[in-house]
């Protein structure tokens, strides 16, 4: 550890907490808490998406996959672009324009029932869960490579720093953290980016020419196939990415955050913008991880390809950017986890403790120490899942947050705007069945079940083909959503008629 | 199925008849002209999409030069930021009518019209 990334990282704790400090100042009512307010401007908001979504998994996770095998690792940057549209296309706007602070506050919107709320916390919290916890054990292991320090001393210091963000500062500490955050990490893609070019004289042909001749696989590096080569896999890992950023709790809360839907629009695309160009770059940290750094140095720091960006930053700039990138990645870790507790917190007070058991009759008071008392135990919960989930593969339990985010939220938010018939029963049965058929499918799947030991969770066969069930999980939610529907012989076209004009008109009464 | 409006007027009586705004032809155009404008667009991308991942797992086509060592493949996926960031743009222009669509519905329906006291 040199004295470099020990000091870039006491002043990124310092400014962190000294934003907190401001944000506790202004956080007064629990719409501060919860959405800042509604105050924040579209860039800021859309920087601040950026920052809550860009997570570690993204900036060393694809830069490793690309660095080790060439196009498939450019996938999930696709895929996580693309995802984009869905949100700007179909659900921004109307959730924006139908919710207060979850999610489930936009579909109570049309059904003002608890069984509906409750399940839509259900697979918020199931889904927040699955996320943190990949997010805490791939922190710790790369604080842990990064600093030398453990395991588990590492989980507790970015437990402890994203616990101090939300119980104090709530969502006007977390949007600054994020917002901080996102412009760190952007400034140092593009210093890698340019120095990556600089070495290939800003030729993208040469570049391209280059990594065909550098890595193990020779020529098969540039074509598809290398990572994988089962197509329904593919394609169904897909489709969770495209689908499951529209259904991610933690990104859609952020559209609350703004005051009406013209906002969120710009926030999309500010939002859109940057993290295009973020993924575009991720293609020169992996092709350049793979030229400057090699393959065997990369798999010899951790398996994962996790180091390939520290490492290139290392061998291009040194150990001066080798620290700041490493403080970037720290700061990248701790503004993700932030958001996350922040929209568990609020499916556990808002959701459950303020509108299911006390009826929506809290007093403001009674419902920001909610929040608060919710805050602290989502962190630990999640701080104490982490110390033992420390063998779990990180990228599959991001895979399968998006995978359930897409099947069990996806369909309730689509229906409820778009879908006249679609009532109570309806929206129960499309969360419940996608969220409990992606989890099932999940645990027969080879992420679960390999033969070979120590591959998987369990030695034995899978039962189930697809590491990422989001092909047959996404079709049944909808499905399960439709079927209830057409059992219930209830439908509320006053209710609906109120709901469409509001979500595109932003009328509100 | 449908209770009319003695359920609506019963819990609030500053509540816009929402029904009647729905049925309304200036709500029905907005609503006409986002399908017209959103159902095609979402089709196209997702078709776009799906293709690469499709064609990468069934073809072989693709790996073809296009441009010295850099294949089609890279060019396709390189189409699709270009496709997400043009579809943005083209999003908050239409977006533009719309609002001003919303707005008229608010000022004309919502506001006075539509509203039963």
């Amino acid at each position: 550890m040199n004295v470099t990334v020990v000091v870039l990282f006491l002043a990124i704790v310092l400014l962190t907490l000294v934003i907190t400090y401001f944000a506790a100042k202004r956080t007064q009512t629990t719409g501060d808490f919860y959405t800042a307010g509604g105050e924040l401007t579209g860039w800021q908001n859309g920087i601040a998406i950026a920052g809550d979504y860009l997570s570690a998994a993204s900036f060393l996770g694809i830069a490793g996959s690309i660095a080790l095998f060439g196009f498939d690792g450019f996938f999930y940057s696709i895929g996580f672009l693309i995802a984009y549209l869905v949100v700007l296309f179909l659900v921004a706007e109307p959730l924006r324009n139908l919710g207060k602070y979850t999610l489930a506050d936009m579909i109570n919107s049309r059904f003002d029932a608890k069984k509906v709320r409750g399940a839509a916390a259900l697979s918020t919290i199931t889904i927040v869960t699955f996320y943190m916890i990949a997010q805490l054990v791939g922190a710790g292991a790369l604080i842990q490579l990064l600093f030398g320090i453990d395991y588990w001393i590492a989980v507790l210091i970015v437990g402890v720093m994203m616990t101090v963000y939300v119980l104090f500062g709530g969502m006007i500490a977390t949007s600054w953290v994020q917002i901080t955050k996102a412009i760190l990490l952007m400034a140092g893609m593009v210093i890698i980016s340019f120095l990556v070019l600089l070495k290939f004289n800003f030729n993208l042909s040469t570049m391209f020419t280059e990594v065909k001749t550098v890595t193990s696989h020779g020529a098969d590096y540039l074509k598809p196939g290398l990572q994988y080569t089962q197509p329904l896999g593919t394609i169904s890992l897909m489709l969770a990415l495209v689908l499951g950023t529209s259904g991610l709790p933690h990104i859609l809360m952020r559209f609350f955050t703004v005051n009406n839907a013209k906002t969120a629009r710009s926030s999309v695309i500010t939002a859109t913008w940057t993290i295009g160009i973020f993924y575009v770059l991720t293609l020169f940290l992996g092709f350049g991880a793979a030229a400057f750094v090699g393959d065997e140095k990369i798999l010899a720091a951790n398996p994962g390809g996790n180091m390939a960006a520290p490492l290139l930053a290392q061998a291009l700039g040194g150990d001066i950017l080798f620290a700041f990138i490493s403080a970037v990645a720290f700061a990248t870790i701790l503004a993700v986890v932030a958001g996350l507790v922040l929209s568990g917190a609020s499916a556990f007070a808002h959701d459950l403790y303020g509108q299911i058991i006390k009826k929506g009759k809290a007093s403001d008071k009674q419902q920001m120490l909610a929040a608060r008392y919710a805050s602290l135990a989502v962190s630990v919960f999640a701080i104490l899942l982490a110390l033992f989930a420390q063998s779990l593969n990180v990228a599959f339990l991001v895979s399968l947050a998006f995978c359930i985010a897409a099947s069990a939220n996806l369909p309730v938010i689509l229906y409820t705007v778009y879908w006249k018939r679609f009532n109570t029963a309806g929206a129960v049965t499309a969360m419940l069945t996608g969220l409990f058929s992606a989890l099932i499918l999940v645990s027969l799947s080879p992420s679960v079940f390999s033969p070979i030991e120590g591959a998987a969770l369990f030695v034995g066969d899978p039962i189930f083909p697809l590491d990422n069930p989001a092909l047959i999980s996404v079709p049944l939610g909808f499905l399960g959503g439709y079927i209830g529907t057409k059992f219930s012989k209830e439908a509320d076209m006053e209710r609906y008629a109120e709901v469409k004009v509001r979500a595109n008109t932003g009328y509100s009464e | 199925m449908r209770n009319e409006n003695q359920q609506m007027e019963g819990h609030d009586e500053k509540k816009p008849d929402y029904v009647k705004v729905v049925n309304s032809n200036q709500f029905k155009k907005l609503m006409h002209n986002k399908k017209k404008f959103i159902v095609p667009l979402t089709v196209f991308f997702m078709i776009f999409y799906f293709l690469l991942p499709i064609l990468t797992s069934y073809t072989t086509f693709l790996n073809k030069p296009a441009f010295g060592d850099i294949s089609w493949v890279w060019l396709f996926a390189f189409a699709q930021f270009i496709m997400t960031w043009v579809l943005c743009t083209i999003y908050v222009k239409k977006a533009a009518t719309f609002d001003k669509q919303a707005d008229q519905i608010i000022e004309d329906q919502l506001k006075k019209g539509g509203t039963t006291k």
